[in-house]
């Protein structure tokens, strides 16, 4: 009988021990391929939060595709700060919880984001199915890697990137542009429900002749699994993707860490954090505070937004990704 | 269960091996069978085994253990003991409750409450998952209440636990009925007739009766718990160092590219499921010897059974 008792001591200990250890944590849900940025920022943060408050902070990080992040924050994922794909998931957390406000994106400059990004094609070496273009992607034969649209940040942007194309080359016959696009995800063999998974699935996995990516992530799994395995190929337009970031006012207020939840988005507007954005193969809001090599290795390509060709996130959402919209009317026929 | 199942094979094997005649004409699709057989288990079973360990020792035992030195990891393999520890027991008493119930007594609504417990067998882990966030998220049912007294249970550690509770609550159970069943109510009226309390009886009569195949389901039940990936998922929200298990975090050390990290702890789950089925193997040849002779039986001039052979 003492046995058990000690036991359960020892088990009560354990949870205390887990739930409770650390002074101040903050919490900061993100989409998928920011995990090597943002474990690098948390170190410094940590720092210089400690250096200038004394105070101790750990930061956690949870990561996933986008929509299903935000879906989380929604049910009761008890975030700080929302650092997600693009604005409209944000806007989805603020909307069905009002634990911040629908203009959360005038908080912080360049509309809440502190880095941006574009779509290119990670192709295999030599680019042996010679893709250069998204008009390349509907061709049959070509196997096109990307993630599902429903629950990916980065997924979306892949589609609007082709629809835009699309658009300009046929002259905006909007028929002509739905069968296109139907046809790229007709050569889509896996529809993964995050970036990263798409990325696995075509470097690690080796299925498919072209992944739509983001061009940070194109750029990672060039270092991470080597230069002579693959090819970036950039489209002659692509879109400019804004990922914003948050902090989620009512869940950091009940947690005490308003002002931390603050500084911790503010800091990535610092000159060090620039420079980090760009080592990590985003492009910076501030280029002037990069490394210039690191801004040299981005490739000079049109962009446009999702403002100005689709009249921004909520139309383009309602348009084509909400129930019954262009993604489904395209995918299921 | 498993103590009867594996004394029947025993008894086949050797009715088998007594007459090798049907089969002796026909050796070379005898050998054709088991060779097939062979290289499925071959291919599907013991070869992405091996590749877990060949992927995890890629870059040698220093890689390999640097792995488990990380605080990310260390808290991934606490917490999934932590939800083992707790779920295993309950679902130990539950399973135990709930099999001596269907097994020794009638009531209404028995068969009811069979299908009942084989519920979280039917259901897919995902959607065990997502029951917990409908219940208990932020817009759950019960999402405002426990808002309002600051009260974290999906996405946090009771949710994990909640939902490894519901997804290994059949295995003890399951174990123990036929058990239970098989042996009928006889030995515990004789102990009632006897004067024996009804705790007494449970505790002298019954527990004893179905030691090993509780002890089975248990080991099953932790399999599974340390295991569970799906539901888990679902509640998780994935926070590092607070809410990954290990296979969580298989999950997103593989998705960091950390190929060496992401086998070594896949390794790890590995080993207990190794252990686990030579820990099965022990207790189905334990419970086949005491099946053989029960204890109290005696020949008739009184020499216990077990004590002849």
């Amino acid at each position: 009988m003492k046995h058990y008792k000690k036991n359960l001591t020892l088990l009560a200990g354990l949870l205390l021990a887990t739930s409770t250890y650390a002074a101040k944590e903050l919490l900061n849900v993100s989409y998928d391929p920011t995990r090597e940025f943002y474990k690098e920022y948390n170190d410094w943060f940590t720092k210089q939060w400690k250096q200038d408050t004394g105070e101790d902070v750990r930061i956690k990080q949870s990561h996933g595709g986008a929509g299903k992040q935000a879906r989380s924050v929604i049910d009761g994922l008890a975030a700080d700060v929302v650092t997600l794909a693009l604005a409209y998931d944000i806007d989805a957390i603020s909307s069905r919880t009002g634990k911040f406000p629908s203009d959360w994106q005038s908080r912080l400059p360049n509309g809440s984001a502190p880095y941006t990004s574009t779509i290119v094609f990670l192709v295999r070496e030599g680019n042996p199915k010679g893709i250069k273009d998204w008009g390349d992607l509907a061709k049959p034969g070509i196997e096109v890697i990307t993630p599902n649209p429903k629950t990916s940040g980065g997924a979306r942007w892949n589609f609007l990137a082709a629809y835009a194309w699309a658009r300009e080359a046929f002259d905006g016959d909007i028929a002509k542009v739905e069968d296109f696009v139907g046809r790229v995800y007709k050569n889509v063999p896996v529809l993964d429900s995050g970036a990263r998974g798409s990325t696995t699935t075509f470097v690690q996995r080796g299925i498919g002749d072209v992944l739509l990516a983001w061009e940070n992530e194109a750029f990672l799994s060039l270092k991470e699994l080597g230069e002579d395995s693959f090819d970036i190929v950039v489209p002659s337009v692509s879109i400019l993707a804004r990922p914003p970031v948050t902090v989620v006012d009512e869940n950091a207020k009940k947690h005490g860490n308003l002002k931390l939840a603050n500084a911790y988005l503010e800091k990535l507007y610092t000159p060090f954090a620039q420079r980090l954005v760009a080592k990590h193969f985003y492009r910076p809001f501030l280029p002037e505070f990069a490394d210039a090599e690191d801004i040299a290795r981005f490739p000079k390509v049109k962009l446009i937004t999702v403002d100005e060709a689709f009249g921004g996130w909520q139309k383009a959402q309602a348009e084509h990704f909400s129930d019954g919209g262009t993604f489904d009317r395209i995918y299921t026929k | 269960m498993a103590g009867n199942t594996s004394t029947l094979h025993g008894r086949a094997a050797k009715a088998v091996a007594g007459k090798s005649g049907p089969h002796g004409s026909n050796t070379p699709l005898r050998y054709l069978l088991i060779g097939i057989a062979l290289a499925f288990l071959l291919l599907f079973l013991f070869m992405p085994l091996a590749s877990i360990f060949a992927e995890a020792f890629r870059k040698g035992a220093g890689a390999y253990f640097e792995s488990f030195d990380d605080p990310a990891a260390i808290h991934a393999i606490k917490l999934t003991l932590i939800v083992a520890a707790i779920s295993v027991p309950l679902n130990a008493v539950f399973g135990l409750a709930g099999s001596w119930a269907i097994a020794k007594y009638e009531f209404k609504g028995k068969s009811f409450l069979t299908t009942l417990i084989d519920l979280p067998f039917a259901v897919s882990p995902v959607i065990a998952g997502l029951i917990y966030i409908l219940m208990f998220g932020a817009h759950g049912w019960f999402g405002p209440w426990l808002n309002q007294h600051d009260i974290q249970i999906v996405f946090a550690v009771p949710g994990i636990v909640l939902a490894t509770l519901f997804v290994t609550f059949p295995f003890v159970a399951r174990e123990l009925i036929p058990v239970m069943q098989a042996q009928g109510n006889d030995e515990e009226y004789a102990a009632l007739t006897l004067g024996a309390s009804g705790w007494q009886t449970f505790r002298l009569v019954t527990l004893p009766n179905v030691k090993w195949p509780l002890f089975y389901g248990v080991i099953l039940c932790n399999a599974r718990a340390m295991g569970e990936f799906g539901a888990v998922s679902v509640v998780s929200g994935h926070i590092r160092e607070m809410t990954n298990t290990m296979p969580l975090h298989v999950e997103i050390l593989y998705n960091e590219y950390n190929f060496v990290a992401a086998f070594a702890t896949a390794s790890a789950l590995a080993l207990v499921a190794l252990f686990t089925l030579a820990l099965k193997s022990f207790i189905e040849w334990r419970a086949a010897s005491a099946q053989k002779f029960r204890e109290g039986e005696r020949l008739p001039d009184n020499t216990p059974l077990h004590q002849t052979s």
